[in-house]
């Protein structure tokens, strides 16, 4: 079966592929956002993420170190970000703006003399015979670990966020950091953390996009993604199950845009390519506005920075 | 221990003594990062600040100062408006790229009509094509209550898929042989923004940026909406109970930023840049974020931050060419600059004392 020269069952397997590196920084994010930071520096973390990743497996040949060097890479620039805004007190706004125009030069910095390399390829995992059921077998069976890892994490977040007394502690401080003081809380140590996890997500993303979305280094890879997945986690009204949804919506659009690009759709080239960011200004104005706005959901001391005064 | 306390009001001593602590504490970092490429980090640092100032070719590159200093300044004035209100306009990239494009539209409509009034216009075409991009946030934000920062930046790469489009289609030069690239100004005489004087770098562009630096510090100083911009800031229940309209200050700073924005493109796509091509846009409009705060918000302030910024773009491309320094390495350093200004700005809104001896044994 096919519509405009598209298989429906190739554009939900390749939907799930590009959907990885947002949903990975947005539910990086919501956590952060969910301690109370607004960290605004996603694109920077998983630029950083991008290339310390390429480089880790380019150097090492395993995709599985390159994430984890992705992951680092992000968490160590992002240690600026809590630095600045945890204990130099900062605005949180400008710092994360900082962080992106400083991971960009960053990365671009360190990818020198990476251009044009392919890295070690990530295979994807043997299902055997499932992968032979026709449709699920190509839409479900068919990804490298990440894919199914990232569906994962999704899943953990909101158990723990929802379940787990770690999770409660960590909306505490985000909904009112003076009440989660006054708890005994250390707040700082918490968004630290937090800050640090968010960091890792968006490293491991930035990772996905050098490793296998694209898969080589080339400067400003990740085109905006980081400012898309701040925007999926407002669409997801800070909801880790949303954030799944919104992530594949916009792997949709990326694919749709791309086959379309590519089946020389009579959609000039320039408006298909503009879509995922006019989609996602679309998206927010829908979610901001009206009775069931996003923002009421919004922890209540995101953005403010804490000072134990007592 | 060390113990932060919290200054009454910021210190006006420190709020000028920042910006010059964060320029020293980023060419110490720097001057590690360049010694970690393995360059001479005192020459690179020389090669940066003095040379383009007081050495060789200092004759040619001081007017360069100007050239970028002019959109630098344009369009950090612009976007301080809105950061003192809490207003965050971060896609004056986008902006510059549509003031251009509009601008320039303008311009080769009515190629080769020989006027006087053809360079106004198009001035005028370039602010209202900045502002116009520039309302789509504003006017989202007062009617749907969407976040500006992510509208405002999306933009961005949808104003640099236009610009594609405009090099390669619609303004494509007829007579480029199929090359992608407009009409070059400097061979349209009366739309072209020349050098005023020789040597100087002086052109129109950098007349605004002096004009519009008087005029946002007067308005800030001496104007009942500047007041408001900076009350609406710092006091945002204050501003709502004296009668401030947000959504008033949302289209004025917003569509303010975006004009200025809008006339620093058309002024470099007339004037240095030439013409519109695939890469017209430099990153003025997210640099301008670094200048605006390194200059502390404060029109004058800018002014001499983006002199220094223009300072590393031009001693920047010196390092590169004559010490083989990466030109990635000076973004690294604008970056730093940023976060450095951002962490000892802590100096002016608190104290550090010293805890635990005794004295507050608390």
């Amino acid at each position: 079966m096919e519509l405009f020269g598209i298989t429906p069952s190739v554009l939900l397997a390749s939907l799930m592929v590009a959907a990885v590196p947002i949903l990975l920084a947005a539910i990086g994010e919501l956590v952060v956002e969910k301690a109370g930071v607004l960290n605004l520096g996603v694109e920077g973390m998983m630029i950083m993420g991008a290339i310390s990743g390429f480089i880790t497996a380019v150097h090492t040949g395993s995709p599985a170190l390159g994430f984890l060097g992705g992951a680092l890479g992000a968490m160590a620039l992002s240690l600026v970000f809590a630095l600045l805004t945890q204990v130099f007190l900062a605005n949180q706004v400008a710092t994360g703006l900082a962080l992106t125009l400083f991971g960009l030069g960053l990365s671009s910095l360190m990818g020198q003399g990476y251009n044009g390399i392919k890295p070690p390829r990530t295979p994807d995992l043997p299902f055997g015979p499932l992968e032979q059921i026709p449709f699920f077998g190509r839409v479900l069976f068919s990804h490298d670990w990440v894919v199914y890892a990232s569906v994962a994490i999704v899943a953990a977040v909101w158990a723990v966020l929802k379940y787990s007394r770690a999770g409660l502690i960590l909306r505490a401080v985000g909904e009112s950091h003076d009440a989660a003081h006054a708890l005994g809380y250390k707040v700082v140590r918490i968004r630290v953390l937090a800050i640090l996890f968010g960091a890792a997500m968006a490293g491991m993303g930035g990772a996905y996009i050098s490793l296998v979305r694209v898969p080589q280094w080339t400067d400003g890879i990740t085109a905006g993604a980081g400012w898309i997945a701040l925007a999926i986690v407002v669409f997801a009204s800070w909801k880790p199950w949303r954030v799944l949804i919104g992530a594949w919506l916009f792997g949709g659009i990326t694919v749709l845009q791309l086959n379309l690009q590519a089946a020389g759709s009579r959609i000039p080239v320039e408006y298909l390519s503009m879509s995922p960011y006019l989609v996602t200004i679309l998206v927010l104005v829908i979610m901001s506005s009206g009775r069931g706005r996003a923002s009421l959901n919004a922890p209540a001391s995101l953005g403010q920075n804490f000072h134990a005064s007592r | 221990m060390l113990r932060l306390e919290k200054r009454p009001t910021p210190s006006r001593a420190w709020a000028w003594g920042t910006p010059f602590l964060a320029v020293l504490l980023t060419m110490i970092a720097g001057g590690a990062l360049f010694a970690a490429l393995g360059k001479d980090p005192v020459a690179v640092v020389r090669t940066i600040f003095w040379d383009p100032l007081f050495g060789e070719f200092a004759f040619y590159l001081r007017g360069q100062l100007l050239v970028k200093a002019g959109p630098l300044t344009l369009i950090a004035v612009g976007l301080a408006l809105g950061f003192r209100a809490g207003i965050w306009n971060i896609g004056a990239e986008g902006q510059y790229i549509i003031g251009a494009i509009v601008g320039a539209s303008v311009g080769l409509a009515v190629y080769p009509t020989e006027s006087r009034l053809v360079f106004p216009l198009m001035i005028l075409a370039g602010g209202f094509g900045g502002w116009l991009w520039a309302m789509i946030p504003a006017i989202l934000k007062t009617r749907f209550n969407t976040n500006e920062i992510l509208v405002s930046l999306m933009l961005v790469y949808v104003a640099e898929t236009i610009l594609s489009k405009a090099a390669t289609g619609f303004l494509r030069n007829p007579e480029g042989a199929g090359f992608p690239g407009s009409r070059n100004f400097s061979s349209y005489p009366a739309a072209r923004n020349p050098e005023l004087i020789a040597g100087t770098g002086m052109h129109w562009g950098v007349v605004a940026a002096f004009v519009v630096v008087i005029a946002a510090y007067v308005l800030l100083q001496r104007h009942l909406l500047g007041f408001q911009i900076r009350l609406a800031g710092q006091a945002p229940r204050a501003a709502r109970f004296a009668g401030v309209s947000p959504n008033r200050l949302v289209i004025f700073c917003l569509g303010a930023s975006g004009a200025l924005a809008g006339f620093a493109g058309l002024f470099e796509v007339t004037g240095p840049a030439g013409q519109i091509s695939i890469d017209f846009n430099s990153g003025y409009g997210f640099t301008a974020i670094i200048v605006a705060f390194l200059g502390r918000l404060n029109p004058v302030g800018i002014l001499l931050a983006a002199l220094l910024m223009a300072l590393t773009y031009v001693g920047g491309e010196m390092a590169a060419t004559n010490l083989g320094l990466p030109s990635a390495a000076i973004r690294v350093f604008q970056g730093m600059l940023l976060f450095f200004l951002l962490a000892v700005d802590l100096l002016s809104n608190y104290r550090v004392r010293l805890a635990g001896f005794g004295r507050e044994a608390r």
